[in-house]
């Protein structure tokens, strides 16, 4: 409670400070609006955050988003028929990209932060290769619809949004959960009470890739094709799980507290648009974060090491 | 786990709570919100909201190319590569010889539609002269050190003649300074500072591009209008020049330009740029674009939004001209039209054949109307395609180009 609990006050904060700036922001379409731009990144946060508490990164998430976006426009080149099994495709190729990641970090044993990097510098340089920076093709109506369609008020990507919070939430909660972490905290330790922790890493890269295939779904639904479209959301996404309070390293944070981070990061960028202030300044602003949050864990970590122990 | 469940669903109580809250300080807020509105709208230094004029914005070559915008280019009307404005002919005797030629192009990039169609176009112009026996194309990557090299080591290829897209202005001049004394040189696209090319190709330029959008929604936009620019990002000269042609439109005009916005040419950034502004304003009267990549996304914000899509500007890329079209839009593209890429082969076998080139050669720079959108649009082609290729007549279309028949 203590880790996740600043994270909250923050996003109160920031949620008031737009509110101020814009009285009509949380009206529920406004809100509902803001819920439905930030999902794509609070499910890749999700995703992310299953990979981090294990001890490993995931970088390759912004060139897998991209990769996928383009892929889908490609095949189904605005014919309907297409939408669903390249959907499906989708998603398998996710839990590819995943399933390459975690094989190649655990059975190699190539740390994940070069393994991931370098998947991240394939999938880019192939869908250069493939498209010369210029995508082919079209995502349909029907694919576009649930990143851009609502249900009644509620758009289609909160919804999607809130089934992938439950799951993530039960995960957590279920026996893979606490393995998970056990094996961020302490893999050998984790390996010696029967933990099996190359398959379990394994498994949190393939959410991870998962989280990629939905998030691009729903960018790609929202705002169409683009070369550019997952452009620094490894950055982000990784931003936002730290700035959660979940610990680089793995074993320590939750999942909440993870998409509360992601949220927090959108409110973040909504109110320095707000205000006018360019979007050049968003990379900079993500790094303060980064490092600050990073040296403010580390802090904490040691003035409580001693308790622990 | 035990504390770690209780964690989490204290962590989600505490979210619920947060909600909660953050829902009561809305009901204030709102009943007064038609009487305020926000700082960021009065922000703007010169009362238009337009900023400062860039550091990049040259008066003289404003007036040049706003001069160029009404006159009439010489050359043939149906080929208009070939054609030319206020063209000031040299003599090219020096450089002739006799075929086959050897000729050489040092490309910036193939990195984005633009350039993709623009080398596709280039290249089918090449297949079409039987005296071009050898045709050499190094791409720089978009980096600058490496065309350098590729510049160099061009030079020891025996070319014929040069073509260079530079791709960046300064850092360029010298390495195309040297190439000069060797063999006969032509630029297009970005110029570079030197005179020493034989002859540099370029449409109109950027002031044109932005001027004509300014103009044409100060002409839609009724006077007190909101308007939104959305740029792609800044210090780039040829997407400065559009937005400073467009500011001193704007700034004669009585339009009020309520925000200028950096989309780094991403669409769910544009559309969320243009979601927040329309929420801000509660309408936005007209949106101006220094290039139309994304003008397709800015359009759906205000289709999501439940509101009619106010004048726009796009480019003559095939997406934005099919949405105009359905859409049934108030809209213009100005264009920086990619049939340039057939010039550079064009001018180099009439400097290799001693023919009289100009020492600027400026192209037109139609932008679409309108009347004439039915003529562009072109179904079989991709949603990034360029309508103005100048490529419809040459081998290989429209496959080559990524089209269907």
């Amino acid at each position: 409670m203590k880790r996740s609990l600043p994270i909250f006050v923050v996003l109160a904060a920031l949620l008031v400070a737009i509110a101020v700036a814009n009285p009509y922001f949380l009206d529920p379409p406004a809100f509902l609006a803001f819920v439905k731009r930030a999902a794509p990144l609070v499910i890749l946060a999700a995703g992310q955050y299953f990979v981090i508490v294990s001890g490993e990164f995931d970088l390759s998430v912004g060139s897998l988003v991209t990769a996928e976006v383009v892929i889908a426009a490609r095949l189904i080149d605005g014919t309907a028929a297409a939408t669903w099994p390249v959907m499906v495709l989708l998603i398998a190729l996710g839990l590819l990209a995943g399933l390459v990641n975690g094989s190649v970090t655990t059975l190699l044993r190539v740390p994940s932060f070069i393994t991931t990097l370098g998947m991240m510098l394939i999938l880019s340089g192939a869908v250069f290769l493939w498209t010369g920076g210029s995508p082919r093709g079209a995502l349909s109506p029907q694919f576009r619809e649930l990143g851009r369609g609502s249900l009644g008020p509620v758009p289609w990507s909160v919804l999607i949004l809130v089934v992938t919070a439950a799951a993530a939430i039960w995960a957590m909660r279920a026996d893979f959960g606490r393995t998970l972490v056990a094996a961020g905290d302490n893999d050998r330790a984790a390996a010696l009470s029967g933990v099996r922790v190359p398959r379990i890493r394994t498994i949190g890269f393939m959410i991870s890739g998962l989280s990629a295939a939905v998030a691009a779904i729903l960018l790609g639904g929202f705002a169409g094709v683009s070369a550019q479209v997952g452009q620094g959301l490894e950055f982000q996404a990784i931003t936002a799980v730290v700035l959660g309070g979940v610990v680089l390293g793995g074993g320590r944070g939750s999942v909440v507290a993870a998409m509360a981070g992601a949220f927090t990061l959108e409110a973040l960028f909504t109110l320095l648009n707000l205000y006018g202030i360019s979007g050049a300044l968003e990379p900079a602003v993500q790094g303060f974060i980064i490092i600050g949050a990073v040296a403010l864990g580390a802090v904490n970590f040691r003035r409580r090491r001693p308790a622990v122990a | 786990m035990q504390i770690a469940s209780r964690r989490l669903f204290a962590g989600a109580a505490l979210a619920g709570l947060v909600l909660a809250v953050a829902a009561c300080t809305s009901d204030t807020p709102t009943t007064s919100a038609p009487s305020g509105s926000t700082p960021a709208a009065e922000a703007g230094a010169s009362g238009k909201g337009t900023g400062e004029q860039s550091k990049f914005f040259v008066q003289a070559d404003y007036d040049a190319q706003m001069a160029m915008r009404t006159a009439q280019p010489t050359g043939p009307v149906d080929k208009p590569w070939e054609q030319s404005i206020d063209p000031e002919l040299i003599d090219t005797a020096a450089y002739k010889k006799p075929g086959p030629y050897h000729l050489c192009f040092s490309n910036a990039a193939v990195n984005n539609a633009w350039r993709q169609v623009g080398w596709k176009s280039m290249q089918a112009e090449v297949s079409l002269h039987k005296e071009i026996k050898t045709f050499t194309a190094l791409d720089a990557e978009g980096k600058d050190d490496k065309q350098i090299s590729d510049i160099a080591e061009l030079q020891t290829k025996g070319c014929d003649a040069l073509i260079i897209s530079p791709n960046t202005t300064a850092t360029l001049t010298p390495a195309v300074s040297g190439a000069c004394p060797k063999v006969p040189v032509i630029v297009f696209d970005r110029g570079v500072q030197t005179d020493c090319p034989v002859t540099f190709i370029k449409p109109i330029g950027g002031y044109a591009f932005g001027a004509e959008a300014a103009e044409f929604l100060v002409g839609k936009v009724p006077p007190g209008g909101k308007i939104l620019a959305l740029r792609i990002l800044p210090g780039v000269d040829v997407l400065e020049t559009r937005w400073s042609a467009a500011k001193v439109a704007f700034d004669k005009s009585e339009l009020k330009v309520v925000g200028v916005e950096f989309t780094d040419g991403d669409a769910a950034k544009t559309k969320s740029i243009v979601t927040d502004y329309i929420q801000r304003y509660g309408k936005i009267d007209g949106v101006w674009m220094d290039a139309g990549a994304t003008a397709v996304a800015a359009v759906e914000a205000f289709e999501d939004a439940g509101q009619p899509v106010p004048p726009i500007n796009g480019e003559d890329q095939e997406d934005f001209l099919k949405k105009w079209s359905e859409a049934k839009l108030t809209a213009i593209a100005p264009t920086y039209p990619t049939y340039q890429w057939r010039t550079p082969i064009i001018a180099a076998l009439k400097i290799l054949n001693g023919e009289q080139v100009p020492k600027v050669w400026n192209l037109p720079q139609p932008a679409i109307t309108q009347d004439k959108l039915a003529s562009y649009l072109r179904p079989g082609m991709p949603p990034l395609h360029y309508a103005l290729c100048g490529c419809e007549n040459l081998p290989g279309y429209p496959e080559k180009w990524g089209g269907t028949s």
